[in-house]
């Protein structure tokens, strides 16, 4: 357990010499055999932790590897403190599961992706498997932090990585304008869980989890008002809703999907966004004292949860459809933090990247047999091409709507148990989004795979390119739908096991009490919600419902899934014109839905020309009021020197000029009588000589 | 007999004074000029003998050879002179020399 913080390294230095270096001198296999080495060890140390965890008596383990900040005097609310934060790694349960996700599922896609992403020029491919490791090397980071401070930089660089993922190929505009919007909207969430982890420090002097934990475990519980433990916990939320795609902020997740494929898979749905839903399960003790702010959340999961499916019901991007189902899964889970059910939000979290990240990639794998096409309505009848990708994305599709004993049947009948016992409203709201969710992804499932085929017609030319069609469909000719690669369609087989059997470690009790298993999952994470000093540890943990009501709602779940997959059969198998009938019947509320309820042109309406507008109107302030102050000044001086150089030219040169002048002038006369003639100097010189004699003979003579 | 007295001397000698004295302010060329300055110089050395004759005293007649002897000097000082202003003018025109104005 000692070498954890060597678990978030190694995808750190595969990214690193792949980045580096990789990106000159490797070849793809080299590149990709790196990024899949680094996952792979980071894998098997997860795995060696997590087996040395389940043995530990006390699980918890803080490893220090590194001094960060040192010690700094900083204001708190009990006098100064000290702001310290050391690069500390945490295993705890909470943790432990979450690196079991992010490097198992993570190693799959890494596997998958080295096949997906083959048709990219070698620079372009050993660039995305940097990122894809920079990705898990800050993922990693965020789930293993011991602090917020830790936490903060993994949050920030998975932000990092989304954007430059999303907009991998950067040369599209589509591409590059969803990364900026997924980065500035994670920003504003961002923003309030930078608040939130400062009133963190000035309240508790601290920003360690379990020290924080264990102070909050002794303050009041703020029933009635917003106290400073609500505050903080509203602006972390803000920070989760922002990477977690809640409404208001989960208008980015949707246009991510611009991304590759198994980027959606990894970060927009099995990892990255169920990193707010982390945070806020890591800080159950928190949000336990503020209970009206846990009330906000579940509001805001079930909402979204509805919204989202119900935007996703009538998709036609294959992704778009996954990446809607994604942000009301999130809402789920979010639900379920608000009703006080960490361990079922952990645990819906964990079914959940297995089922979504196995949709995704099946979705990557019949895009990529459908030559880049996105478009449900021109698939249909895959299921005769690709079989292996049919059979699994099947799998995924009976987990995520909640058929038992799938695994999304136990996590999301477990979060609607415990809805149920506290708010009946948000129950109802979580029960139909279910029906939905169970109809849109059978629609997906049928319009995809079975009916007639829709998509373009191609050449048959000959059979022999039929198995290994993979590396040909790209160049230049496309050889028709066909399975794909080993290496694509084994992470699927994993996955669908994974999306089977993950559900089962955490058996609800009235079937547990039934055949003799305990929740195991539930008993695992519990202490990672509570506080160790806390004397009611432990007591939301309580499920209180009788064994009979369990089973009917099990049972009632069940049939609204059950019921929703029967409609979209109806509508999508047996009668597909009733689907286009349905179209025209609902047009308006079909158009709102297509258009996603016009949210994102509200957005654009509102804070993006608003930003805009202030931007516009700060340049005109800059540019008349600043730029004119400086201007103006320059313009005086100017001004000033003009004056100062007339003065002188005319006053002070003139002057000098004018002495000059004068004997310049004043000398005209003398200067008549210097003519360089020899003789007319001769003749001055005998007219002084008669003049001396004249007066020397009158004075002598006459006088 | 009419008897040549220092009078006639004298008169001879301004004579020939004033005829240099002409000479050097109206004649151009400055060959002439010169000439005219040997004739107010032969004008003094007239004058000097005579009063020398008359006064019965040698020092007029050593001065008349220190005449000769400086007149002879500055005869070859001055063709110097000229000799240089032909090469570099062309010409021996005293009217062209007026390069000493301002």
């Amino acid at each position: 357990m000692d070498l954890i913080w060597l678990i978030p390294l190694l995808p750190g230095l595969g990214a690193a010499v792949n980045g580096l270096l990789g990106i000159r001198y490797f070849s793809k296999p080299v590149a990709a055999g790196i990024a899949c080495a680094a996952m792979g060890g980071s894998l098997l140390l997860s795995l060696f932790a997590f087996a040395q965890l389940l043995g530990a008596e006390h699980r918890e383990h803080v490893v220090t590897i590194a001094n960060w900040i040192p010690p700094i005097p900083l204001e708190t609310v009990s006098g100064v403190g000290q702001f310290e934060v050391p690069w500390a790694f945490r295993l705890d349960p909470l943790s432990g599961m979450m690196i079991l996700i992010v490097t198992g599922i993570g190693f799959l896609i890494h596997l998958y992706s080295s096949s997906y992403m083959d048709h990219e020029p070698r620079g372009g491919y050993v660039r995305f498997f940097t990122y894809l490791n920079l990705f898990c090397f800050f993922m990693l980071m965020l789930v293993l932090g011991s602090s917020f401070l830790v936490m903060f930089v993994g949050w920030e660089g998975v932000g990092l990585c989304s954007y430059l993922l999303i907009g991998f190929w950067y040369h599209k505009k589509s591409a590059a304008d969803a990364g900026k919007k997924a980065f500035i909207v994670n920003r504003i969430g961002d923003f309030g869980f930078v608040l939130g982890v400062f009133l963190v420090f000035f309240t508790f002097g601290t920003l360690d989890f379990r020290e924080v934990a264990e102070a909050a475990a002794h303050m009041p519980v703020e029933a009635a008002g917003f106290g400073v433990i609500s505050i903080i916990c509203l602006l972390l939320f803000v920070g989760a809703t922002g990477k977690s795609a809640q409404i208001p902020l989960y208008v980015w997740l949707p246009d991510a999907m611009e991304g590759p494929t198994p980027v959606s898979a990894l970060i927009h749905a099995a990892t990255m966004v169920t990193a707010g839903v982390y945070m806020v399960a890591r800080n159950a003790v928190l949000f336990e004292h503020a209970p009206n702010v846990m009330f906000i959340v579940a509001v805001v999961g079930a909402v979204t949860a509805l919204v989202a499916a119900t935007i996703g019901l009538v998709q036609t991007d294959i992704k778009k459809v996954l990446a809607y189902s994604t942000v009301s899964q999130l809402g789920y889970m979010f639900l379920a933090t608000g009703v006080g059910a960490f361990s079922a939000a952990a645990f819906h979290l964990m079914t959940h990247a297995f089922f979504k990240a196995l949709l995704f990639l099946g979705s990557g794998s019949v895009i990529h047999a459908m030559n880049d096409e996105q478009d449900m309505q021109k698939m249909g009848n895959m299921r005769r091409y690709m079989p292996v990708t049919f059979i699994t994305m099947f799998v995924g599709s009976i987990a995520i709507a909640g058929i038992p004993p799938f695994s999304g049947f136990f996590s999301k009948d477990e979060i609607l148990a415990y809805t149920f016992q506290e708010n009946k409203v948000l129950w109802g709201l979580a029960v139909i989004t279910a029906g939905m969710t169970a109809f849109y992804m059978f629609r997906l499932i049928f319009m995809t795979f079975f009916g007639e085929y829709r998509g373009p017609s191609w050449e048959k030319d000959d059979d022999s390119h039929g198995d290994h069609g993979h590396d040909d469909n790209h160049g230049h000719a496309w050889h028709g739908p066909h399975e794909s690669p080993r290496l694509m369609t084994t992470p699927l087989w994993v996955l669908a096991v994974g999306a089977i059997v993950a559900g089962f470690v955490g058996i609800p009790a009235a079937i547990g009490d039934f055949i003799g298993v305990g929740n195991a999952i539930h008993h695992f994470l519990e202490p990672s919600f509570t506080a160790e000093s806390a004397g009611h540890g432990g007591e939301h943990g309580g499920l209180h419902l009788s064994h009979p009501v369990e089973w009917a709602l099990m049972a009632f779940s069940v049939l609204v899934a059950a019921c929703g997959i029967g409609l979209a059969y109806v509508n999508y198998v047996r009668r597909p014109e009733r689907a286009a009938q349905w179209k025209t019947n609902w047009a308006g509320a079909h158009r709102v839905l297509t258009n996603k309820y016009y949210v994102d042109e509200l957005y654009d309406a509102t804070a993006v020309k608003g930003t805009m507008a202030s931007g516009r109107g700060l340049w005109t302030f800059d540019k008349g009021v600043v730029d004119g102050a400086v201007n103006g000044a320059g313009w005086l001086t100017r001004a000033a020197a003009w004056v100062s150089h007339v003065l002188d030219k005319y006053i002070v040169d003139g002057l000098v000029n004018l002495v000059g002048w004068i004997f310049a002038e004043g000398s005209y006369v003398f200067r008549r009588g210097q003519t360089g003639l020899i003789q007319n100097y001769a003749v001055a010189t005998l007219f002084g000589v008669f003049v001396f004699v004249t007066v020397y003979v009158v004075a002598r003579y006459v006088g | 007999m009419l008897e040549i007295t220092p009078a006639h001397y004298t008169i001879l000698s301004a004579a020939l004074f004033s005829i240099g004295v002409i000479g050097v302010l109206v004649r151009r060329n400055i060959i002439i000029v010169f000439m005219a300055i040997e004739l107010m110089l032969n004008a003094v050395n007239i004058n000097l003998v005579a009063y020398a004759q008359q006064l019965q005293n040698l020092i007029g007649q050593v001065f008349v050879v220190f005449v000769i002897a400086v007149a002879a000097a500055e005869a070859a000082v001055g063709l110097g002179i000229l000799l240089a202003f032909y090469r570099n003018k062309e010409t021996v025109n005293i009217d062209e020399m007026n390069v000493m104005r301002w």
